[in-house]
């Protein structure tokens, strides 16, 4: 089955959490040199959740979609509950079978945000 | 003009995979059944260690990987086999040449070139030698048509070793090589030149004696031969001169407690047991090229690719980059569209079967130079179709429209 599903497709034409947070408790980037894609982050903590965050991504569906995914999922959650997030709550978050090399793609998103819970 | 139909049947992979779109020969061609064949064989009737037995099958296996060093040397035209060093790939051909030549050769203030359009391969050992011996690592830029600009700018008379590629496996430009040697051994008669030859010997005819160079390098996997072997041509008066690579058993001549003789060439470069089979079945593919004609095979690549980039142009206009000059160049063609991800590209053309290859393709220096960070490739050889370019462009059409 492809991994282009609409649900998918739409988290990558219309990514919720998009864009910058101006005064962001905290921000983080990360890159993944090999295929360039890109990953700016940002949060605004309440006590110890995340009240809001965003994202700025460039590069393929899969990171772009994960991206989009994982900022709705964040809010509201503990740095707690967020620490334990793993590649196997990726994969079945998106809901789509991966290869190897594709799964890079889709966990740059969690690498962001577990910069942000340093 | 050669027969498709007739040349698909010769691999079996269509067979296994009857929708296979196969454009990715450029990183590793495909393998027709006679070559595959050679390798069982070995492993069925002679599968005796080369050089040591004295016995039937062992006389035999070293005959027919001796034949291969013949076939190859005439296949490039070498005029002694004993300047052809199998070795595992084109990679560790030239680290081969970078440990035991450049680093004797190479001291500080030296300068090294080689240029923006070379595979990883032939420029990471170049850049680690030329910073341990704090020597300059100079790089010939190309033009805006995807070809080299004029090496006078950046080969000089302190240029001990120039290394460069002959096709580039992501623009596909052929390069100029011969007229490039004759003008570096113009500007210093004492320069080594060293050619990767990866995308040039599988696709059109190389003669080493012609070109002048010093050393030439490529590997079998990319021309219809089995992986894990590759070859180091280079000329024997410099091979002699040179220390081994690696040291072991079948390189030496005697050993005692205290002191160690080498072979001469090539068996002093082939430490260890090699990939004997698959260096017997590297003469079939040769032979099997041969058969078809290298002349042949280059005009129906041309064909595809003038196809190609036609076609692709029309259809998608300025939506689609296609990078490398429209002359001189081999069959790949390397691009991007419409902004997407080249890795969703060549996902969503999986979908329909179609094998390209999308990333930086081993060459992150020319992306750069290109100021992107990964592209698009197609690549054909004798057994691609125009109606596999139809299929690509159709496809890429979908892409879009779900992407888009
Ligand atoms: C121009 C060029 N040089 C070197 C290489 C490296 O070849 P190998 O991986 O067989 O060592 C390649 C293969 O991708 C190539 O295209």
């Amino acid at each position: 089955m492809s991994i282009y599903q609409e649900r998918i497709l739409d988290h990558y034409k219309y990514p919720r959490n998009q864009g910058e947070i101006e005064k962001p408790d905290k921000k983080t980037a990360v890159h993944n040199p090999l295929c360039g894609d890109s990953i700016k982050m940002y949060a605004v903590f309440e006590k110890n959740k995340i009240k809001k965050i965003s994202f700025i991504a460039s590069g393929c569906v899969i990171s772009k979609a994960s991206a989009s995914l994982l900022s709705e999922y964040a809010v509201k959650k503990s740095k707690e509950q967020l620490r334990k997030l793993d590649k196997a709550f990726i994969i079945n978050m998106l809901g789509i079978e991966l290869g190897p090399n594709r799964v890079k793609c889709a966990l740059l998103a969690l690498e962001a945000l577990q910069k942000l819970l340093i | 003009m050669i027969n498709v139909t007739k040349i698909k049947k010769d691999f079996p992979i269509f067979t296994f995979n009857p929708e296979l779109i196969y454009l990715d020969s450029t990183a590793t061609s495909l393998k027709p059944q006679l070559v595959i064949d050679k390798l069982n064989t070995y492993y069925q009737e002679y599968s005796a260690n080369i050089y040591r037995g004295i016995y039937d099958i062992s006389e035999k296996a070293t005959e027919e990987f001796e034949k291969t060093r013949e076939a190859v040397a005439s296949f490039i035209h070498s005029y002694l086999s004993d300047e052809i060093i199998f070795t595992r790939n084109t990679t560790e051909s030239i680290n081969l040449i970078m440990y035991t030549l450049g680093d004797k050769i190479i001291s500080k203030n030296d300068e090294i070139a080689v240029s923006i359009m070379e595979h990883h391969s032939n420029f990471v050992p170049w850049q680690v030698l030329a910073q341990r011996k704090s020597a300059t690592l100079s790089i010939i830029d190309i033009d805006n048509n995807g070809q080299l600009v004029d090496i006078s700018k950046t080969v000089t008379k302190k240029t001990k070793i120039l290394s460069l590629t002959y096709i580039s496996n992501v623009l596909g430009t052929i390069n100029p090589i011969k007229k490039i040697i004759q003008q570096a051994k113009q500007i210093n008669p004492e320069i080594i030149v060293i050619i990767d030859a990866a995308q040039a010997v599988p696709h059109i005819k190389v003669d080493v004696q012609d070109l002048n160079c010093d050393f030439l390098v490529f590997s079998s996997h990319k021309m219809l031969g089995p992986t894990g072997v590759g070859v180091l041509w280079g000329r024997k008066e410099l091979l002699e001169h040179m220390n081994p690579f690696l040291y072991g058993g079948e390189m030496i001549e005697t050993v005692s407690t205290k002191q160690t003789t080498y072979k001469t060439t090539p068996q002093k470069f082939e430490a260890g047991t090699p990939h004997i089979a698959g260096i017997i079945a590297l003469r079939e593919a040769i032979e099997y090229i041969n058969a078809i004609g290298l002349k042949h095979i280059y005009l129906h690549e041309q064909t595809l690719v003038n196809y190609a980039i036609h076609f692709l142009e029309d259809s998608f206009k300025k939506k689609i980059q296609i990078f490398g000059p429209r002359e001189m160049r081999s069959g790949i063609i390397s691009f991007t569209l419409d902004k997407i991800h080249p890795h969703d590209i060549a996902q969503l053309l999986n979908d329909d079967h179609i094998a390209v290859r999308a990333g930086n393709h081993c060459a992150m220096p020319l992306h750069t130079r290109l100021h992107i960070t990964a592209s698009i490739r197609a690549s054909f050889y004798l057994y691609n179709t125009t109606h596999d370019i139809d299929m690509l462009v159709k496809s890429l059409h979908k892409a879009i429209k779900i992407i888009g």
